[in-house]
């Protein structure tokens, strides 16, 4: 079957370029026939895509070694799941997901607006393919994914070993999801720009994908920080890694742009801020695939140099290039339609929140590249590590938590002292009462987490005062009870309250964050059967250590019982897995199997208020004079006789065993972590969620007859507003 | 061979899917003058219901105390005037298509 992938990634590159030369064409000509058929290229993509990814998805799980990437990146006894999943472990089959992925929301969009933006859409379309057209050319010329082998092994090289976890596994699929998704407003972007459409039609049609496009890379980010913290080995779960930076930096702009775009719908203000804003999101989203897929970093990540640095320069150089020259050729148009009423205003905390999230995706751009252009320039590989991000970003990241507590509690246009006083009053309360009952407790030795905590209280009562105020504005207007007055509520405001939540959400997450940084308690500790290691109070004992044969690996690991004051806690069982190496040349029929790739299974037992974290990693050496050994007598075995003299080997590490090397972890509130992220994806799914058509029309209806109303009496100016009891009383 | 006929059909599908538009007759003039006078009514509408919401986002705002009266009072009337502002260019637009005012 790999021609027919062959084939169908030549014509997905065929239609892409014909349906860039139609959209454009259609434009230019006013024909919309030729636009239609341009739109119409796009799904034809997406069919294209798809069936060769079903082509690539089948092959993998059939394990047909004739392909090269199924033979490099798979296995026979590699399990089912894994198979579905190591498609996007390679780099053919990832490009390929990110064209999938791409063509499949660029339908849908299409599809969406097909009857509206008439004059932004086919630029948009164009745009769109211009996109699937280099990720088709990728696939074709530079990392094809249908190559087929020579001749076939019997045995596939397996999956990466540490990419057998279930959240790398749907990692990179919502990774893939918000950088595609993200190309969608950056396509109607320019599509404004080039139609000269530059209202706020194009935010509006385009605002759920953006949401989309933020949440998945949102959760793409985290599912990255879990696979970092439970099967890395090294406790933490950021580590400023250049690719998980990649990943955050169209996010951050993004978060700045789902801000900003309000003031343009509301105002017709920040045109030119907006459209840069989301240019540079959507260039960022694919210099995030370049940093991984071109090999130019030396990360786990970017396994495999590959050839696709310089066509990736190259279509980034053209993304830059047009987007300026489109900015600045359409700088009239894009002149702000209004000024600020005043400073105090909600559109001034989305300025300076918009300046801190830009300013952290700078200090990330700059920590990221730095050690690149370094190398380039001098030729030694300089790097910035953490210490240096967090300098940084800890002050900003401060600031943007004061900030979505401000922010919501201050209207539109104007807000008065006055007004701020009052209902910043319960907030600020909040925070000084975390304030004076944290310090006794000892963490007024970390300021900066002390302060983040003040914080998240202040924005978590904001956002609980702005529901309570909200809820109760309801009850006065209908008489319904608070349940339902909350939910009727939300659903009418769905944008609004559901960034609230998202504020709390982050919050949550940074509380954290905060506290698993600075009050952590760490070791690395050596230690034999029977002995005990004490951190951050708690006493564990190595018990004993275990050895298990599963089909792909060798699991060494210990049992670690855990108490504090005597009294018993958990029982931890962290474990080092060893995945053969193919190489038996070097180590050997027998050694093979401990000099593979090895991977990390924790031991951990979280809770809400601290996790404790153990990692294992068990000393083979004293095993290796057996392994020379056994290398030597069963070099001409069979394999079922290697497999009992590696069981061997392994009953007897459990029986005599060395001692091992454990890290150890206290470290509290990393479940707020999760929480906080799953909070903010809830606030999220609400802001996205589709307000019912029934919904639409009842509440146009209504204010349609208000406004009619007003037609007569605006001379007069609104009337007080009334619960609608009194008003009901009064007709 | 089966893969050659596969290619194929895939072939004609894309080619199918793609020149649909192409096969069918032009659009007239008239029905695309219609048709954009249709697509303006619908950015309108659109307008029409981001400004009801900023409506509604004021008098939120007003009542859960972020606002005081006077403020809501002038913001009020400001964007009431440019809901009527699109409410009359709406009317315009719908009578160049020949649609009724859905809405009493």
């Amino acid at each position: 079957m790999g021609v027919l992938g062959r084939a169908c990634l030549i014509l997905a590159l065929g239609v892409a370029l014909y349906g860039i030369a139609a959209s454009v064409y259609g434009a230019r000509a006013r024909r919309r026939e030729w636009v239609a058929s341009g739109r119409r290229a796009v799904y034809a993509l997406a069919f294209l895509v798809t069936v060769a990814f079903v082509v690539l998805e089948v092959a993998f799980l059939r394990s047909d070694f004739s392909f090269e990437v199924v033979a490099s990146h798979s296995s026979t006894t590699t399990p089912t799941f894994y198979k579905v999943t190591a498609v996007w472990s390679s780099q053919e089959g990832s490009l390929l997901l990110w064209i999938l992925l791409l063509s499949l929301s660029s339908s849908l969009v299409l599809f969406l607006t097909r009857h509206r933006l008439r004059e932004v859409a086919p630029w948009a379309t164009a745009t769109l393919l211009g996109f699937g057209a280099f990720f088709a050319l990728l696939l074709v010329a530079f990392a094809p994914p249908f190559g087929q082998t020579a001749t076939p092994p019997l045995e596939g090289a397996g999956l990466n070993p540490l990419l057998r976890h279930p959240s790398m596994m749907i990692h990179p699929p919502m990774l893939y999801s918000g950088y595609t998704l993200f190309a969608v407003p950056f396509a109607f972007c320019v599509g404004a720009l080039i139609a000269r459409r530059l209202d706020a039609e194009w935010i509006r049609s385009t605002r759920r994908f953006t949401l989309a496009a933020w949440l998945f890379l949102g959760v793409g980010v985290l599912l990255g920080a879990r696979w970092s913290y439970s099967e890395l080995g090294w406790g933490g779960y950021w580590a400023w890694d250049p690719v998980e930076n990649a990943s955050l930096m169209p996010w951050l702009t993004g978060t700045a742009f789902l801000h900003s775009v309000m003031i343009q719908e509301r105002r017709g203000m920040l045109k030119v801020w907006n459209a840069s804003l989301i240019l540079a999101t959507g260039i960022l989203a694919v210099l995030g695939t370049f940093l991984v897929r071109s090999g130019i970093l030396d990360s786990i990540h970017a396994f495999g140099a590959s050839t696709l640095g310089v066509p990736f320069v190259a279509f980034i150089g053209v993304l830059i290039a047009g987007s300026v020259a489109l900015v600045i050729s359409r700088r009239v148009e894009l002149r702000s339609e209004h000024r600020l009423d005043s400073l105090l205003s909600r559109e001034s905390i989305f300025l300076i929140n918009n300046l801190v999230l830009v300013g952290l995706c700078f200090v990330i751009f700059w920590g990221t590249f730095f050690p690149l252009i370094a190398e380039a320039l001098t030729g030694k590989k300089a790097s910035v590590g953490p210490p240096w991000f967090d300098r940084y970003t800890v002050p900003l990241a401060l600031a943007l938590v004061l900030l979505s507590g401000v922010g919501p509690v201050v209207a539109w246009r104007r807000a008065t002292l006055a007004s701020l006083r009052r209902t910043l009053l319960w907030p600020a309360a909040a925070a000084a009462v975390v304030l004076v009952v944290l310090v006794p407790l000892g963490a007024g030795d970390r300021p900066l987490a002390l302060a983040m905590f003040a914080l998240a209280a202040f924005v978590v009562s904001v956002v609980g005062q702005e529901l309570w105020r909200g809820v109760r504005a309801r009850m006065a207007m209908s008489e319904d009870p608070v349940p339902l007055a909350l939910v009727a509520l939300v659903r009418r405001n769905r944008r609004r309250y559901g960034g609230y939540l998202v504020h709390v959400g982050i919050a949550i997450l940074f509380v954290g964050v905060a506290a698993s940084s600075a009050f952590r308690h760490a070791r690395d500790v050596r230690m034999s059967p029977g002995q005990t290691a004490k951190v951050g109070g708690y006493d564990l004992r190595y018990v004993k250590p275990t050895a298990e044969l599963a089909n792909e690996k060798i699991s060494l690991g210990a049992v670690v019982d855990v108490r504090k004051d005597g009294e018993r806690v958990t029982t931890l069982r962290p474990t080092r897995g060893f995945y053969p190496s193919r190489d038996v040349e070097q180590f050997g029929p027998i050694g093979r199997y401990f000099e593979g790739e090895a991977t990390s299974e924790v031991g951990l037992r979280a809770g809400p208020t601290r996790d404790l974290w153990t990692a294992i990693q068990p000393d083979i050496q004293p095993l290796m004079p057996i392994i020379a050994e056994g290398n030597r007598r069963f070099a001409q075995s069979s394999g079922d006789v290697q497999g009992l003299v590696i069981a061997a080997i392994a009953a007897r590490y459990e029986r005599r065993p060395p001692p091992a090397t454990f890290r150890i972890i206290v470290s509290p509130l990393v479940t707020w972590i999760w929480v906080g992220a799953l909070i903010a994806v809830g606030g999220a799914l609400i802001a996205i969620w589709p307000v019912g058509a029934g919904a639409r029309r009842r509440a146009t209806a209504g204010y349609a007859a208000r406004v009619a109303r007003e037609i007569g009496s605006a001379r007069s100016g609104p009337g007080r507003p009334e619960p609608a009891r009194r008003a009901r009383a009064r007709a | 061979m089966l893969e050659f006929v596969l290619v194929l059909a895939v072939l004609g599908a894309a080619v199918w899917l793609v020149t649909g538009p192409l096969r069918q007759a032009g659009i007239p003039r008239a029905q695309a003058r219609e048709l954009r006078s249709a697509t303006q009514v619908e950015e309108l509408e659109a307008q029409r219901e981001a400004k009801y919401r900023e409506i509604r986002d004021a008098e939120l705002d007003y009542r859960v105390g972020k606002l005081s009266e006077e403020d809501w009072r002038a913001q009020d009337r400001a964007l009431r005037a440019e809901a009527v502002e699109i409410l009359r260019r709406l009317d315009a637009a719908r009578e160049r298509v020949g649609e009724g005012e859905p809405e009493a």
